[in-house]
């Protein structure tokens, strides 16, 4: 057994303390002497060309230090996926969504700045929109973007196995259709940013509100045409991000610019309707699941065809249908599979990466239909789940490697704790319990840019100082990482300090998203901490006298294992280091990347996408409100194989913010737009789970230990997202009999159901 | 209270007048000057540099700029300045004493209440001015007190924790929370 000292400890996390003072700085925080205030003028038209704009009476309004349109700055598009760009800083001569970004404005202070952007008008020959996907892709839809034909910007076609042999030899096949909605990530902190031009250097400094300061910083490069040695991304505490923060936006480059521009830095904050509508949401999806299975209820061929509602950019949208794709191939042995999947632009807010990726939407639909396939054919569903598990160490129909999987126990330990048996089918009407299930990705591997650096520094006095590229959003990436290396180099948390994503000092990372930062950064924490001990073993192994495999390290203190009192200090051990004129500070480096099998990538070819995968089962017990058609969630469960916890503390945390925002999914939240107008851009409008939602929670840990991971560590991060919603929709089905197909279940579709229930139920009594 | 004239022009008009106002921010005397549209929120972060008060969302809706306002809890973005006028005003700045933290910062700390932390100096305010006049809330007082608080990324069960613990009574949370 393994015996840890931080890893697997319960620590708060390193910036708990910043954070319950007041003194953690977040981006809108910061301020810089002579500092101007922007802000942005956006489309009120969902698709057109521009003819005009009219800057003049905001340029000479007093205070205005600077106006641009589209045509001032470089003809350039950005986005997150290289091959995926298509997006300008400010419209040139289109605009594709209400919310476009069409001009940008700096002035003295921010009530000029606002003012100034209300004198800006524009003018346009408004062109026909669309704005839904199934629409979108049909002969003679309008184009959101010229040079893409049935506005279809990514698509992905795979086949495993042999499907329509698989569905030949199905007892059974059936096929079944489903909607999720779109989702906003409304992290409290809206989205910011503040630039600062060195003239004399030609240094950009840029602080964002960003998870992925690295692709940020070569952005920037890209579209203002400064040398990308020249630009410095720094990340301040970021108060939440979901994904919403895997991408760049006019803000960045509006501030860059004009810092550079003006000489002055420059700060933007959107506000929360901004927020809401002009940066990301989860893609609202069709989903059509076709599935052949035998009397005992094993899938033998599924088909899953999906149409991602993309807005009116990429952002994400190649890796968002790809993720889509390759991750419905976990939890459940499917061998014959197919999976179709477009990513349509509409003129709409833009969809992006959200906690869970394109896998949300997909799990809803097959989770649903496992259990009205169970229900068909008359087998349990939890035993139909059981049936179906990966289980470790099996040949995989999309070549993934799992090392280690928990997930058929995770079915057997949450139904058994929801109290399956008994409950199911059991309860008053009313009342219900529902299962659903899910597997995520440590990060994604085989594709290019997905290595992280770390470099660790030990002083004379044996403080020890990390530098990493990790984007720590709030969900404790840095508390994680100093776990990781205090424990290795043997030295208590408070000897620990970090210093992340700021691109200027810190090595590269590829930021925060796929979960894969515990694993992937974890990892090159944990190759720099071992270089650290490479460096100063041999010198606490003569201090010693023993070998230097026989060290046991821990609270500032080396001892020969075995004998905890031969021992000597951290400090002795560093006199010593200096002494014999070795050079101080010790300085370990590592990286890491994703184990990938050479020819692989993920976008093309099979492969094992990811160093490891978590398994989880979730059970809900929900109630209706027969009268109100509100839907009471009592008790969420969780059964989770994340591995080895670094801190179980902060994986519960996950855990529980993951439900909220399930229960959030699956009953109330739903970003509507009409006619391309989105109509409840405000928390209040848009009511995600108060405190008054709150259930009762239970997490059982499954225990694994995985080999790829740090200390056995897997993700924890997003693939708690995935299950809740279609737990609890499983569980309404059993309270009150109705299959919902459609995200979020509404107290409206309650009523309505239980009262076509009943005309149905009188009109069979006649 | 004073009074400042600016007869200047602008493109908008005249320019609104000046207001001066006394304020006492975590136990000191401040004046400032204001205009008659200046958000309570604004002059603390901007004028005061007391940026521990968080905007999110400038409607009244998430409760991250919560403030005591003489005691009592309010989102510092729906209150003037000038109605501040006089009034004793605390921010999470002035929660920790002589640099002692508060019963309830330590237990946020304790029980993992604090992900991002963007909510929490309103959370901590909201419960600080909910234990001050119900010293033992119940775990659906508690909820009720920090409804108006958001959070996006706990799922509150840690906030809750935080706060009975505070206040020393046991709750559902506590129990159910730490099973794993």
């Amino acid at each position: 057994m393994k015996v840890l000292n931080v890893v697997g400890q319960r620590v708060p996390m390193h910036d708990a303390a910043a954070k319950i003072t007041g003194q953690a700085r977040y981006t809108d925080d910061l301020t810089l002497p002579g500092m101007l205030f922007g802000k942005l003028v956006r489309s009120t038209i969902a698709h057109g060309r521009i003819k005009s704009i009219d800057v003049s009476k905001a340029k000479a309004l007093p205070g205005v230090k600077g106006v641009i349109t589209g045509m001032d700055i470089p003809d350039r598009v950005y986005g997150i996926v290289p091959k995926a760009k298509d997006e300008h800083a400010l419209a040139r001569e289109k605009v594709r969504y209400i919310g476009d970004e069409v001009a940008a404005v700096v002035a003295v202070d921010q009530e000029t700045a606002e003012e100034a952007a209300r004198l800006i008008t524009v003018e346009y020959e408004e062109l026909p929109a669309v704005f839904d996907p199934l629409e979108a892709i049909k002969e003679g839809a309008p184009l959101v973007h010229d040079n893409t034909p049935g506005n279809v910007s990514a698509q992905i076609h795979k086949e495993f196995g042999d499907l329509e042999g698989g569905f030949a030899a199905s007892d059974y096949v059936f096929e079944d259709s489903f909607y999720t909605q779109a989702q906003n990530h409304a992290p409290m902190e809206p989205h910011a940013a503040l630039a600062s031009w060195d003239a004399l250097n030609g240094d950009l400094t840029l602080w964002s509100a960003t998870q992925i300061p690295y692709f940020l910083k070569r952005n920037l490069s890209t579209t203002l045409l400064i040398p990308e040695q020249n630009i410095r991304v720094i990340k301040p505490t970021v108060g939440g991000g979901f994904g919403q923060k895997i991408d760049m936006f006019s803000k960045d480059f509006c501030a860059c610019w004009f810092a550079k521009e003006l000489g002055r830095p420059v700060k933007f904050v959107y506000d929360r309707e901004e927020v809401f509508q002009s940066t990301r949401q989860r893609h609202p999806m069709y989903l059509t699941v076709k599935t052949g299975v035998s009397t005992e209820g094993k899938i033998i061929a599924q088909k899953i065809t999906a149409h991602a509602d993309g807005g009116a950019y990429n952002s994400t949208a190649p890796l968002m249908i790809t993720l889509s794709c390759f991750f419905v191939m976990i939890p459940y042995k499917i061998e014959n599979l197919v999976y179709e999947g477009y990513h349509v632009y509409t003129n709409k807010p833009v969809g992006g990466a959200m906690r869970g990726h394109g896998i949300p939407q997909p799990r809803f639909a097959i989770e649903r239909q496992i259990d009205l396939i169970a229900k068909r054919i008359g087998v349990d569903a939890s035993e139909m789940r059981l049936l179906n598990a990966i289980e470790a160490g099996e040949p995989h129909p999309a070549g993934f490697i799992i090392n280690t999987c928990g997930f058929a126990d995770s079915v057997r330990e949450a139904s058994r704790a929801i109290g399956w048996k008994e409950k199911r089918g059991k309860l008053p009407f009313g009342r219900g319990v529902g299962i659903a299930c899910a597997s995520f990705p440590s990060g994604v591997a085989n594709m290019s840019h997905l290595a992280s650096g770390c470099v660790v520094q030990l002083s004379s006095e044996g403080r020890v100082s990390i530098l990493s590229g990790a984007a720590d959003i709030g969900q404790g990436a840095e508390t994680v990482i100093a776990q990781i290396v205090a424990e290795r180099v043997g030295v208590p948390m408070e000897d620990v300090h970090i210093t992340a994503a700021d691109t200027g000092l810190c090595p590269l990372d590829a930021g925060t998203f796929g979960s894969g930062v515990t694993v992937r950064a974890g990892n090159a924490a944990l190759n720099a901490a071992n270089d650290i001990r490479a460096q100063l073993f041999p010198v606490v192994a003569e201090a010693l006298g023993c070998e230097v495999d026989e060290i046991e390290a821990a609270n500032r203190l080396f001892w020969v294992r075995g004998t905890p009192d031969r021992s000597v200090g951290m400090r002795d051990v560093l006199r010593q280091y200096q002494y014999v004129d070795r050079s101080l500070p010790i300085v370990g480096r590592g990286a890491w990347v994703p184990p990938a099998d050479s020819a692989t990538t993920l976008l093309t070819n099979n492969g094992n996408l990811s160093p490891n995968y978590s398994f989880m089962t979730q059970a809900a017990e929900v109630e209706v409100d027969l009268e109100t058609g509100r839907v009471n969630v009592i008790k969420v469960l969780t059964a989770h194989d994340c591995g080895q916890p670094i801190n179980p503390m902060l994986v519960e945390g996950q855990l529980e913010g993951s439900i909220l925002g399930g229960i959030g999914y699956a009953l109330y939240e739903d970003s509507t737009c009409i006619d391309g107008q989105q109509h409840n851009p405000s928390f209040l409008d848009y009511g995600f789970p108060t405190m008054m939602e709150l259930p009762e929670m239970e997490g059982i840990h499954i225990d694994t230990d995985d080999p790829i991971g740090p200390f056995g560590a897997k993700e924890a991060g997003e693939g708690t997202q995935l299950a809740p919603a279609p737990a609890i929709v499983n569980a309404i089905a059993d309270a009150i009999g109705v299959d919902f197909d459609r995200l979020p279940v509404t107290p409206d579709m309650i009523l309505a159901a239980l009262k076509k229930r009943r005309e149905e139920a009188v009109g069979e009594a006649r | 209270m004073e009074t400042i004239d600016d007869t200047r022009k602008t493109t908008a008009g005249p320019k609104p007048k000046r207001y001066v106002i006394d304020l006492t921010v975590n136990g000191d005397p401040r004046t400032v000057v204001v205009k008659g549209n200046a958000l309570l929120v604004n002059v603390l972060r901007d004028e005061l540099d007391l940026t521990g008060t968080k905007k999110g969302c400038e409607l009244g809706d998430c409760g991250s700029c919560t403030v005591l306002l003489d005691g009592i809890p309010v989102d510092a973005c729906l209150v003037l300045a000038l109605e501040a006028d006089g009034c004793d005003i605390v921010t999470i700045e002035g929660v920790a004493a002589h640099g002692e933290l508060d019963r309830l910062q330590a237990t946020f700390v304790d029980k993992a209440a604090v992900q991002c932390g963007y909510c929490t100096p309103g959370m901590i305010l909201s419960a600080k001015a909910l234990l001050t006049k119900n010293p033992h809330p119940t775990e659906p007082e508690i909820r009720a007190a920090i409804a108006g608080n958001l959070c996006r990324c706990t799922g509150y069960v840690n906030i809750v924790k935080a706060i009975a613990a505070a206040a020393e009574i046991e709750t559902a949370a506590t129990e159910s929370g730490e099973a794993r």
